[in-house]
């Protein structure tokens, strides 16, 4: 009884516990609360899981009304596989969270970060799990606003204002998706993805449906940071609350990249948007200049926070390259990196959370010799970083390793040389943290500082060790990645 | 096209004419208040260009009378539903910006994007 029920609920638990939260009005009270929500969450997201594996993709009913006319919940192999990291990756940075928060953030304000958080986590998952185009849209403003909300937490006053660029942004974004899905629905008469798929005349059809996905296109790509349109995530990174960035790094950007894969693969047809529409060649290109300018410029930056986002541009490209590419074994590449990138860059901005917890500072000069003081905290930067670089035994390199294979059976050989490229400047940058870490002279604040404290070491450590252990046992990564792509693809595995 | 055909499509025109006003003041305005009701003006487009599909020609509005004829023709009712979700949307968006502003506006004193940013720079 209560498993056919789990799609609904995975949705209704964090909405509902939402505002809970903040009629309980208490720290500690709201946190248990939110900490339980979150977990349950994963936990239906594992059960979803298991159930998808043994018996195919669900399909919920909301209210009983039938599909297309009412809104439909699908749980399938590509979805179940982002919700699990996204809902895993909101509980374990709950876990971490009350500590951290303690240095951003009033305690008598905790509550209503508690409540804006699981809002958050609702409306990435729903945009995961819906099969409806405008309840994508719904959820995407659902946790954008949280978003920007969770962003203007920061501390110093910039951070107001990060948010508010970020909210100008992203409501252009998000209000092409909408114009994009207006004029779908004009074409076609139904916001059932799978319904618009059968619908739509894709070839020979009006020039409607060119605009309506040109429309879908720049809102998403605004949403995912794609290279020229990304100017508001380094400030949102850098700015927010190092939980908030934990977070939002980790999911947020994800979710819109799934979002673009459901509209390619589901929505409309491969064959649509590579070969009527050039988007595969635009793609990869906009995907290997993104990684190369943003690269470049995280070498230069100061500002370890700063440094990240930069890096986390440069990685949506590798996300983008594998999809572009149309085949099963680009897209596998670019969905278990979505997996893998949710870890490190989680993992690694968790481990930047200790040091600012510490340290006060999260400009590279006031960490020098931190890894004498916090040997801990800084030895799991270098597994992080070892991850984002790519090297054997991490679980970087399983994506990388996937994507690069891929490239070559292509012959996109100038592809396959601009990732080396790029994994280069990449240990450039993580190597300069590392060096400054163990090889210089202790700041003041670092030979003053401890350990992290506990609550946030083993969280952190958690991430960082399933960075260890997906890059040597697949079984839960590149597998389900595959499984998804060949289902997309309509291959047979 | 016929000059028929560009005034009969005069409601897409006004869409666009709103929607480009509104996209260009938030590209060229640097009050941030104005950015917001550029933001507005680009959603409110949004909104006709929804309602102007939902009309068919003819229709009434989408209610059944005990007492109508059988071959009566109802408006789509569904892009209106839609919009009343993008107009929460849209109020929960200003509500925040302008919550945003006023912080910003507390720690700074102006509420002028040039502005903040040399004084950002000076800082």
């Amino acid at each position: 009884m209560i498993a056919e029920q789990l799609p609904i609920l995975l949705i209704v638990i964090p909405l509902i516990a939402a505002p809970l939260c903040v009629l309980l009005g208490h720290r500690r009270a709201a946190y248990a609360l939110a900490l339980a929500v979150c977990w349950v969450t994963f936990g239906i997201s594992v059960a979803l899981l298991v159930q998808v594996q043994q018996s195919g993709p669900i399909s919920y009913e909301l209210g009983g009304w039938a599909v297309p006319y009412g809104i439909e919940y699908v749980v399938d192999y590509l979805s179940s596989f982002v919700m699990l990291f996204v809902s895993g990756m909101g509980a374990i940075v709950m876990t971490y969270a009350p500590t951290s928060l303690n240095r951003a953030l009033l305690r008598s304000k905790h509550y209503l970060f508690h409540a804006t958080y699981l809002l958050c986590l609702t409306g990435l998952l729903g945009m995961c799990i819906t099969g409806d185009l405008f309840n994508v849209f719904v959820f995407l403003e659902i946790s954008s606003l949280s978003t920007y909300a969770l962003v203007s937490l920061g501390v110093t006053r910039r951070a107001p204002l990060a948010a508010f660029q970020y909210l100008v942004m992203g409501t252009i974004g998000a209000t092409f998706i909408l114009i994009g899905i207006g004029l779908l629905y004009q074409m076609t008469g139904t916001l059932n993805m799978a319904d618009i798929a059968h619908r739509v005349q894709t070839v020979g059809g009006p020039r409607t449906v060119l605009v309506a996905f040109a429309f879908l296109t720049v809102g998403l790509f605004i949403k995912m940071a794609v290279f020229p349109l990304h100017s508001w995530l380094p400030n949102t990174y850098t700015y927010a609350p190092s939980v908030v960035t934990c977070f939002v790094a980790a999911t947020a950007a994800k979710v819109s990249v799934y979002a673009f894969i459901r509209l390619i693969y589901t929505v409309f047809t491969p064959d649509f948007a590579f070969e009527t529409l050039p988007l595969d060649t635009e793609l990869t290109g906009l995907a290997l200049i993104g990684i190369i300018t943003a690269s470049l410029t995280a070498i230069y930056q100061d500002n370890v926070k700063r440094l990240l986002a930069y890096s986390s541009i440069a990685q949506i490209g590798y996300m983008l390259l594998g999809i572009s590419m149309a085949n099963v074994a680009g897209l596998t590449a670019g969905i278990v990196h979505m997996f893998n990138h949710a870890l490190i860059k989680g993992g690694l901005f968790m481990v930047v959370g200790c040091f600012a917890y510490r340290m006060g500072s999260v400009k590279l000069d006031d960490w020098r010799g931190a890894g004498k003081t916090m040997p801990y905290t800084s030895f799991a930067w270098v597994v992080g970083g070892l991850g984002l670089i790519g090297v054997p035994l991490t679980a970087g390199f399983v994506s990388k390793w996937l994507l690069l294979t891929a490239a070559v059976e292509n012959n996109q050989w100038l592809v396959a040389g601009l990732m080396l490229v790029s994994s280069l400047l990449a240990l450039v940058y993580v190597w300069r943290v590392v060096e400054t870490l163990y090889f210089a002279d202790p700041s003041e604040q670092a030979a003053a500082a401890r350990e992290a404290p506990r609550g946030m070491l083993w969280p952190t450590y958690v991430v960082i060790g399933a960075v260890v252990v997906f890059g040597v046992w697949t079984e839960y990564s590149a597998v389900l990645a595959f499984q998804a792509a060949s289902d997309l693809l309509e291959v047979t595995p | 096209m016929s000059t028929e055909q560009v005034l009969g499509l005069y409601n897409y025109w006004i869409v666009i004419f709103l929607m480009m006003t509104g996209f260009y003041i938030v590209i060229a305005r640097k009050n941030m208040i104005k950015t917001i009701i550029g933001l507005n003006i680009f959603q409110t487009s949004v909104f006709l260009l929804y309602i102007t599909m939902g009309k068919v020609r003819d229709g009434e509005a989408p209610i059944i009378r005990p007492d109508a004829e059988p071959d009566v023709i109802y408006s789509n009712p569904l892009p209106s539903v839609l919009m009343l979700t993008a107009i929460v949307v849209g109020i929960a968006t200003t509500a925040l910006a302008l919550a945003l502003i006023v912080r910003i506006r507390e720690d700074y004193g102006t509420v002028e994007e040039d502005k903040i940013l040399i004084l950002d720079r000076e800082s």
